[in-house]
């Protein structure tokens, strides 16, 4: 019996990919996904620190329709430094200006990916997951390859692996569209046109406690993101996703 | 140890990147052209809410049992100055609201005036720019209906609403669009939760705009006027905050 731990994203069921002989230049990433990804980590980084600055002018969460300082916050968030909000010092009317306007940049940019990647096959192509990687003997062995720093198959190197593939699924298809979801949800303006959203997410308050449980893990996810990255080998991955070749790693 | 090495530089370059970028942000805004290019949101955010939202969409109203135990006051608490002290000490019976400008027929309404017209009663909830929500009921007659009362003239765009209160030392206005001062949500209140208003929440008048931030329910009415541009009063922008701090003219969002 072999013992040795499967490599991540192993398919037993696919043919190994020929053209992806370790040390040759594939191409990895389409132009739409290169230009949405660079699009929304700009739009992502303004977000998450004018949001943070935005945070500051009144850091009590809240459950349900209301919620003021005489009212029960479940959550007391510290004051964020000045060196990761926009801007540096505090200014509610600057950080909201950099906010609603890449609020724009973000939804729009995600929706166009979206009918991109649904229309063009992308997600179907390389985000479907198959039922065998879903399998516990399967997660398992993508943990320890990812232990081992092990992030592709050598046989299908330009598959994602399962974790990949999961935490793309969740931060495209759940986190961003919560985010604006919730976003659309604290307009009084947007309130009065689509009162179902607030109805969805039990009042306004609600919306901005899940508003800030959705930007702080699309944070967690970032950082993780940018360690993997790095783990990864950042030039050959920065390159791919700049000009869309991937050397496939020996 | 170099791998090791090399990573904690790669780290720098990629975290440092987006630190920059948080950096760069406040330069950013001190060019002139990317500041309005920042500043065209609100342009942007208010011409998608006219194509998405009705007209006379009406905001979110509820229940006497939704309402907040306590309505929190915010931005000026108490006027404090003579005049308004005065119009406190005898009630208010010599308060008139002026209603001029752009209008066929100037009105001079006293409270007794306001109560006297078809009063709307709504329990909607106080959005504050800073993030905090109030839900509380408010009593007043339709802005809409003084309006008719008074006979908008051809090229009245805009009302501005002059305030008794000073903030910071500047007298505090506001001013809506004709779309948002003929809805009908959009009341001169003078009572919350069924009690004349207090001097807190803005005595003995303020105005509710209920598809909009607070900032913009202005507190301590004195005038209405209709013009046709906001230019030349305050320093243009069409409101205390707007012309002081940066914030939207359409605070809808």
């Amino acid at each position: 019996m072999d013992t040795r731990p499967v490599p991540a994203g192993t398919d037993a069921g696919a043919p190994p990919d020929p053209a992806a002989a370790p040390g040759t230049a594939i191409r990895r990433h389409g132009l739409a996904t290169r230009l949405w990804h660079w699009v929304n980590a700009v739009a992502v980084i303004v977000l998450l620190g004018s949001g943070l600055g935005i945070s500051n002018a009144h850091p009590r969460l809240y459950w349900g329709q209301y919620g003021a300082n005489f009212d029960t916050a479940w959550a007391q968030l510290p004051r964020f430094p000045a060196w990761i909000t926009i801007p540096a010092g505090y200014n509610l009317a600057i950080s909201r200006r950099w906010h609603l306007f890449f609020a724009l940049v973000l939804g729009f940019g995600l929706l166009g990916y979206m009918l991109w990647g649904m229309i063009g096959r992308h997600f179907r192509r390389d985000l479907s997951l198959r039922r065998r990687e879903l399998t516990p003997a399967h997660l398992w062995a993508d943990v320890r390859a990812h232990w081992d720093f092990r992030f592709h198959d050598p046989a299908r190197p330009r598959d994602y692996n399962v974790f990949q593939k999961l935490s793309y699924i969740g931060v495209l298809f759940v986190l961003l569209p919560l985010a604006i979801l919730t976003g659309i949800a604290l307009s009084p303006g947007m309130n009065a046109g689509w009162p179902w959203v607030l109805d969805l997410l039990g009042g306004r308050q609600s919306a901005r406690s899940i508003h800030f449980v959705a930007a702080v893990a699309i944070g967690v996810f970032t950082v993780v993101h940018l360690v993997l990255v790095i783990l990864a080998g950042a030039g050959n991955e920065l390159r791919s996703m700049v000009t869309g070749w991937w050397r496939v790693p020996q | 140890m170099n791998g090791r090495k090399s990573i904690i530089a790669r780290r720098t370059i990629l975290t440092g990147g987006a630190g920059l970028l948080l950096a760069g942000c406040d330069r950013i805004v001190q060019i002139p052209a990317a500041r309005r290019i920042l500043f065209a949101g609100e342009e942007m955010q208010r011409g998608l809410h006219r194509a998405l939202v009705d007209r006379a969409a009406l905001a979110p109203e509820y229940t006497a049992a939704q309402r907040s135990p306590i309505f929190r006051a915010n931005g000026t608490r108490d006027p404090g100055t003579p005049e308004y002290g005065a119009m406190v000490a005898n009630r208010f019976a010599d308060w008139r609201l002026a209603v001029g400008g752009l209008v066929a027929n100037p009105l001079s309404l006293s409270l007794a005036d306001l109560r006297a017209l078809p009063n709307r009663r709504q329990i909607t909830r106080h959005d504050c720019v800073e993030g905090w929500s109030a839900i509380g009921q408010w009593t007043g007659p339709m802005l809409g209906n003084v309006l008719k009362a008074a006979g908008l003239r051809d090229g009245a765009r805009y009302l501005v609403f002059t305030c008794a209160d000073l903030y910071g030392g500047l007298p505090y206005y506001e001013s809506i669009d004709l779309v948002d001062a003929f809805h009908p949500q959009t009341i001169l209140a003078w009572a919350l939760n069924g009690h004349p208003l207090d001097v807190a929440h803005g005595a003995p008048v303020r105005l509710r705009v209920e598809r909009q931030l607070g900032y913009k329910h202005a507190k301590y009415l004195m005038r209405i006027d209709a013009v046709a541009s906001l230019a030349g009063i305050g320093k243009g922008k069409g409101g205390y905050w707007e012309d002081n701090v940066d914030y939207d003219w359409y605070a809808g969002i």
